[in-house]
């Protein structure tokens, strides 16, 4: 679990992350609304994704959810053997569930991406990856939205 | 030609985990916005991200409506030869966008 | 600890400390030290403020526009950092967009740029950006000087359906809260900025205009002498805060 470059308030997500997990686990995917489930089962092919080994970044409150960074991180040799084949990253109450998908390999040294995501609204994220034998890590985050006061007229 | 703002490291050492950052300048317009004129915008978002190493991929992206205006994307890929980096853009109504990289790895 | 020095230095440390965590008598803040860290570090990283894809465009666009027949990117440092200035041509403040259209309509006898427009917003900000760092230090012409009053006078008049002046927002409620958002000092240290509520970057007078449909009040016309005497105003009002354009904000 722990990797010296994960940073310390990851190592407290992780807590927090490990009781939202508790939680989650006792109410599979069906605690997410349907739309992200099923996006999620398009992704796994119905395999269920296990906890743990990756880290979801991003703040837990937010001041506009028009650019909100996020950083994805799975721990893994990334060797021939045994790599991350994909990460996906899932948003439960925007539009729509699918938010950014990539394809990694070996080559790939580190399974470590970044972007600026839109958040309609306060909401929670899943980050799943495909592993090479054919497993799925997942970790998610809740964020919290503030909107705007003064929106351009 | 969409501006665009690339970090890119010019030389490596052989096996090296590099990191690349890439910023463009587009609008990822979602296609749920309603425009000036009360009717919704039509989508124009960039769909999907490559990076070529040596014309290998080595990163491959798909992106969707909730990724932030000015598409922002970090990666990482291991240096083995010097070479061309490519990072290809390509989205909705045609859009397709192209730089290249030298690389050189020692 | 019984060191003669111990009592007046502890005094004394503790008089620093006391300035470091109420501050100094009320000098101006950025709104950048409010924000969050994710955006500060936005800001910050010229290769992740979305800012910057603009500045790139303005290097171009100055060129490509003839500036750089007469102009110097290393000549344009400070200049935004005393804007408005007084033109004695038109006798009365122009601002730096202004001052690009004056020199592009006049000096070059070309067709206008729309003031909010890719182009104007681009040279703009490439100019600015060449102050970035650089403390605001207002023209001190004393012609300015009844120019900023105009604008004081703007910014402290209610106006509009709510009744709202600029300055009982950000001057008498600035730290305070409106629904979700806190709301800043208002310096206008970093336009033309990237805005995520505008997914895009604008110029100040687009951010006042913001402001007064805010308060369900008319707009001035974009360029009017309104603006300008604004403006002139809110560069005084934070007089020694740097240039961080591009600026990126909420």
């Amino acid at each position: 679990m722990s990797s010296p470059s994960w940073s310390r308030c990851a190592t407290e997500r992780r807590t927090l992350l490990g009781g939202l997990l508790a939680v989650t686990l006792l109410r599979p995917a069906s605690a997410a609304p349907e739309a992200m489930a099923q996006a999620i089962r398009g992704f796994t092919g119905g395999a269920v994704p296990q906890p743990g080994g990756i880290n979801l970044e991003i703040p837990p409150l937010v001041e506009n959810g028009n650019a909100v960074p996020v950083s994805i991180e799975v721990e893994s040799p990334m060797t021939e053997a045994e790599h991350v084949r994909a990460i996906a990253l899932f948003s439960e109450r925007n539009p729509l569930p699918n938010v950014l998908t990539v394809k990694l390999g070996p080559w790939s040294g580190a399974a470590r991406i970044g972007t600026r995501i839109r958040l309609a609204t306060s909401q929670r994220l899943m980050a799943i990856a495909a592993l090479s034998d054919g497993s799925f890590r997942l970790a998610e985050q809740q964020v919290v939205v503030t909107l705007a006061a003064c929106i351009e007229g | 030609m969409a501006r665009t703002l690339l970090r890119v490291p010019g030389t490596a050492q052989r096996g090296e985990v590099v990191e690349i950052r890439t910023l463009i300048q587009h609008p990822m317009e979602t296609g749920f916005r309603p425009g000036a004129d009360g009717t919704v915008q039509p989508r124009d978002i960039i769909r999907r991200f490559t990076c070529l190493y040596n014309n290998r991929p080595v990163f491959e992206a798909d992106l969707h409506p909730a990724i932030a205006a000015n598409p922002y994307l970090t990666f990482t890929f291991v240096a083995r030869e010097s070479g061309v980096l490519a990072f290809i853009w390509e989205g909705d109504n045609g859009f397709s966008q192209t730089e290249t990289r030298a690389l050189t790895v020692a | 600890m019984n060191h003669p020095w111990t009592g007046p230095r502890l005094a004394r440390v503790a008089l620093l400390l006391a300035v470091a965590v109420f501050g100094p008598a009320a000098g101006p803040r950025s709104g950048f030290e409010t924000m969050s860290p994710e955006l500060r570090a936005m800001q910050q990283d010229d290769l992740a403020n979305p800012g910057m894809l603009h500045v790139a465009e303005g290097e171009a666009q100055f060129q490509q526009q003839g500036c750089t027949a007469c102009h110097s990117a290393e000549a344009m440092q400070g200049v935004a950092a005393r804007y408005p200035a007084f033109d004695a041509a038109r006798d009365g403040p122009i601002d730096l967009a202004g001052r690009i259209a004056q020199c592009r309509e006049e000096r070059q006898g070309r067709a206008p740029l729309p003031r909010e427009g890719k182009e104007m917003l681009a040279l703009s900000v490439f100019v600015a950006h060449q102050s970035r760092g650089l403390p605001l230090t207002p023209n001190p012409d004393p012609r300015m000087e009844f120019v900023r009053r105009q604008g004081e006078a703007l910014f402290r008049e209610r106006r509009g359906q709510l009744n709202l002046s600029c300055g009982q927002c950000h001057d008498d409620n600035a730290g305070r809260r409106l629904a979700g958002s806190l709301i800043p000092e208002g310096h206008a240290n970093g336009y033309p900025l990237y805005r995520l509520e505008w997914q895009g970057l604008g110029s100040l007078q687009r951010r006042l205009r913001n402001c007064m449909v805010g308060v369900r009040s008319e707009p001035f016309a974009p360029g009017a002498a309104e603006y300008i005497a604004l403006e002139a105003f809110l560069a005084e009002r934070a007089r020694g805060l740097v240039v961080e354009t591009p600026a990126v904000r909420p």
